[in-house]
């Protein structure tokens, strides 16, 4: 057949499907979309100008740093890390994400919830939990012994970091996948079989280019999740340039060089983002103007692929779960001293959860119009929205924790240390997370949908309530996750931004690490690794509910 | 089915910032006065503390209880806290700064943020321990020890230096951590008192050793309490810590003798912030650290060093009199950079 492309076959169902093309789409978009839009940029990009301010005053002392060798080998390290985690990630998560969503495969929700439970393992915690478990004196190692094991491969340097950070970052993708998975019509993929394509060409040739934005979304925060990442590379002896960063505040107290090199972190995202914007595909929108959604009917049968497809999720949810839980529940076996203080549990699992709930709700909702900004309407006009939401990603916490402690006492200091700052820089940190689901799962409702609400008089903002939300509600129940889990384990900026005396599962977990007390903190971590399976847990009990 | 699900998204959503005002609201009658005016609370001291809650917050609940003065702490990291009262400023909400490392003092020394201590706080500890300025005032010591494994090292094949580790016999059997803040001091210390030349090629030399590199104390002793390596340069502490923690392990703590540089003593200390509005009750803290229950729960609680009131040291411990030190400005930014600089053109950093 005359398909050339890879995308051919998608563009020729979709066609066949809509029945040709109209554009009924006005010439710019409306304004409350833009403002709203620009105030949430703008609010994203407060920690980029402290960072100009700051690296003002660093001098020649920056260049000099930059311009050493060593400057550049960290700085391929760095790329290299975030390359191969991103490689990592995508490759376990997308057949993870397609056997949940698109499979029969048994006890698909209860896969679902246990694999995005690495995303609350606080990176350093990750970090100790693999040098535990895997390190040359680790439990396996110690297991092993008996067999005739001397040494294990080496988990520190680039291979431990790796390891660390694709297991503890992959959900991120996951969920994105998943979302776009779910709200993907499975009218295109019924067409492709019955044309006789066999199912890996259907999975290869219209299944993945429809995947393309979601894969490109949560890619993006993986990638700049490692470049950013501290705790992890430090415990594993991987020298990348945010470890750079960590050095001048905690060595020198400068905060003018730290600054200095924190910029170029951004410039790396800026390339980050570039490529990202290359790889996602270019078509805008993947969706059939049916808006039909994937349901239990349309299930893949397994067949005798349904024992390795366990074996799979099994295996991951092994290494990224039950190891974690495994590690630190031997630190509780393993000690001789007083019992952990369980009785302050309680108050801290509620700290945590409302906070984090409140950031996952909100981030929702303010990353919605930039995001249906975005995936609608012309690149040239919106990329600037884009930048600034994902610039400042890239930056590690204490970066980010620290330009709005200064914004926050010397422009605002009637909100300086209360919730409202603490949440809104829990916002300005983590809005990526639901504005990259957001995007994906808008770029699937096919526009045709919208034209023909606005055609029959409906309002921009009518349609967008009466038939966008609806379709994309996938990507923003997994948005609101991504930030809900990842402000479960936050720490710089609940530590400096919290209210006086405010502590979280988090910071708790931190505060006795630190200091070696691997005992007391167990019981703590294990409650932080239960409270993120909540949100699955509720949407199940929403689902049953419903379905009942 | 359908509509069902819709509302209730919809719902939630809707109800979300509801629920977050709400929990606004309700903590903030507690905070209440402090939203709209930051300086409305004179009664109650802020103390910004880059030590341990876990180390020190029974001494700061009992210093509370014993003066009835109200206070309240913000724990963090102590560069992370240091660096958050510099970008405070003038705003700083911050009364009293207790930090892990003299070196974190010194930040805000260099940057005028310290006011001056009265000289009966200062007078309680020898000079080697406080600001020479007198802006801060070393309240605990910890010393730099060398730590080892018991099972792979016999204290007889331990060195008389840490200057003897760059020695080929030590090869592949070292742990250090040079982005800490205490090993850091530890190397300015070298380069006062033997010079730039002889502390790169220390630093060369144990390059050469092919050491471990962990990112700070715990991991290096935990390590070296799982045999993962022969000896590690460390604060002495830490040791203890694990001992409380997981009973008897296979480690010791050397004290290179005859004032070796490895036995460097640092301070964790205290200094008023410049334009707190609580000086009295801040001073009365300050003040505190130095009194002899404070000293006394440093030498039973913390293993540290006390630095006042001839407090005993942990009878494990040798005395503080026999660690000499090296006279140098524990607090002096400029040595620090140049430590950094140096640990760069290493290329261990």
């Amino acid at each position: 057949m005359a398909t050339s492309s890879k995308t051919g076959l998608l563009g020729a169902l979709n066609e066949a499907l809509q029945g040709g093309r109209r554009t009924l789409r006005s010439a710019g978009p409306p304004l409350p979309l833009l403002a709203l839009s620009g105030v949430v940029a703008i609010g994203i990009m407060l920690p980029l100008a402290y960072l100009a301010l700051r690296a003002a005053g660093a001098g020649d002392e920056l260049w000099r740093l930059l311009l050493r060798p060593r400057t550049a080998l960290i700085l391929f390290n760095s790329v290299a890390l975030a390359a191969a985690v991103t490689a990592g990630a995508v490759a376990i998560s997308v057949p993870l994400a397609w056997l949940v969503a698109r499979s029969d495969l048994p006890w698909r929700r209860a896969w679902t919830g246990l694999l995005i439970v690495p995303l609350a393992v606080p990176s350093y915690v990750g970090g100790f939990v693999l040098i535990g478990a895997l390190g040359p004196r680790g439990m396996l190692q110690r297991l092993l012994e008996p067999l005739g094991v001397e040494r294990l491969p080496e988990i520190y340097g680039f291979g431990g970091a790796w390891l660390s950070l694709t297991l503890f970052t992959y959900p991120y993708v996951f969920l994105v996948v998943r979302a776009a998975l779910q709200g993907m019509d499975p009218a295109l993929e019924e067409a492709s079989r019955s044309l006789g394509q066999s199912g890996w060409t259907t999975f290869r040739r219209i299944t993945l280019p429809q995947l393309r934005p979601a894969i490109a979304a949560g890619g993006l925060l993986v990638a700049l999740y490692t470049l950013s990442d501290f705790g992890a590379v430090s415990l594993l002896q991987f020298d990348t340039f945010t470890r750079v960063i960590y050095v001048h505040y905690q060595g020198s107290f400068d905060r003018h060089l730290a600054a200095g090199l924190a910029l170029v972190l951004v410039v790396i995202t800026l390339l980050v983002l570039t490529l990202e914007q290359r790889s996602r595909g270019r078509a805008d929108h993947y969706g059939s103007p049916r808006g039909g959604r994937s349901s239990a009917q349309g299930r893949v049968p397994l067949g005798r692929w349904r024992l390795p497809a366990s074996v799979l999720c099994l295996g991951v949810v092994l290494l990224a779960v039950v190891m974690p839980a495994l590690t630190v529940g031997y630190w509780l076996l393993r000690s001789v001293a007083h019992t952990p203080n369980f009785s302050a549990l309680p108050g801290l699992a509620w700290n945590t959860l409302w906070v984090s709930a409140a950031a996952g709700f909100l981030a929702v909702a303010l990353a919605l119009p930039v995001a249906y900004l975005t995936a609608r309407y012309p690149r040239r006009l919106t990329r600037p929205f884009e930048y600034a939401v994902y610039l400042g990603y890239g930056l590690p916490g204490i970066v980010i924790a620290l330009s709005l402690v200064f914004f926050g006492a010397n422009v605002a200091p009637g909100i300086y240390q209360t919730f409202y700052l603490l949440i809104a820089a829990y916002l300005i940190r983590f809005l990526p997370q639901a504005y990259g689901n957001l995007r994906a799962s808008i770029l699937q409702v096919h526009p045709a949908l919208e034209e023909a609400s606005r055609s029959l008089g409906r309002s921009w903002f009518g349609t967008l309530r009466a038939v966008t939300l609806p379709l994309v509600r996938g990507g923003a129940t997994a948005g609101g996750i991504l930030v809900f889990i990842t402000t479960l384990k936050e720490l710089p900026i609940t530590l400096l931004l919290g209210p006086i005396g405010f502590k979280t599962l988090a910071t708790e977990v931190w505060s006795l690490t630190a200091e070696g007390f691997f005992a007391a903190a167990a019981p703590v971590i294990l409650v932080l690794l239960g409270v993120s399976l909540l949100p699955t847990l509720l949407l199940q009990v929403r689902y049953l509910n419903i379905d009942a | 089915m359908r509509m069902n699900r819709r509302t209730l998204l919809k719902s939630s959503l809707a109800l979300a910032p509801v629920a977050l005002g709400a929990a606004c609201g309700r903590v903030s009658v507690t905070t209440g006065e402090d939203a709209d005016t930051p300086a409305a609370e004179p009664s109650t001291l802020t103390v910004y503390s880059g030590r341990n809650e876990n180390l020190v917050g029974p001494l700061l609940e009992q210093f509370a209880q014993d003066t009835g003065t109200e206070i309240q702490v913000k724990y963090g990291g102590g560069a992370e806290i240091a660096a958050t009262i510099l970008e405070e400023g003038d705003n700083s909400p911050a009364d009293v700064f207790y930090a892990q490392d003299a070196g974190a003092l010194g930040a805000l020394q260099a940057e005028n943020r310290l006011a001056p201590l009265p000289d009966s706080i200062l007078d309680a500890v020898e000079p080697r321990f406080r600001s020479p300025q007198g802006l801060w005032v070393g309240a605990s010591g910890r010393a730099r020890v060398v730590v080892y494994n018991t099972e792979s090292v016999q204290p007889a094949d331990l060195p008389p230096s840490v200057l003897n580790f760059v020695e080929p016999a030590w090869k592949g059997r070292i742990g250090w951590a040079p982005t800490n803040g205490s090993f850091q001091a530890f190397v300015t210390a070298m380069r006062v008192t033997l010079g730039e030349d002889r502390t790169r090629a220390w630093l060369e030399g144990i390059k050469a050793n092919e050491p471990k590199v962990y990112p700070k104390n715990t991991p290096t002793v935990q390590a070296a309490v799982d045999g993962e390596i022969h000896a590690g340069f460390v604060n002495h502490y830490y040791l203890f810590r694990i001992r409380a923690e997981q009973g008897a392990v296979p480690a010791e703590n050397y004290f290179p003798p005859n004032g070796d540089l490895g036995s460097l003593v640092n301070v964790a200390g205290a200094g008023v912030i410049a334009g707190a509005r609580n000086v009295a009750a801040a001073e009365e803290f300050v003040a505190y650290l130095l009194s002899q229950p404070a000293q006394e729960y440093f030498s039973e609680s913390t293993y540290e060093y006390p630095l006042a009131h001839g407090v005993a040291a942990h009878p494990d411990l040798p005395p503080l009199a026999a660690i000499e030190t090296p006279d140098i400005d524990l607090s002096d930014l400029a040595d620090l950079r140049g430590t950094l600089e140096l640990l760069q053109d290493v290329g261990l950093i």
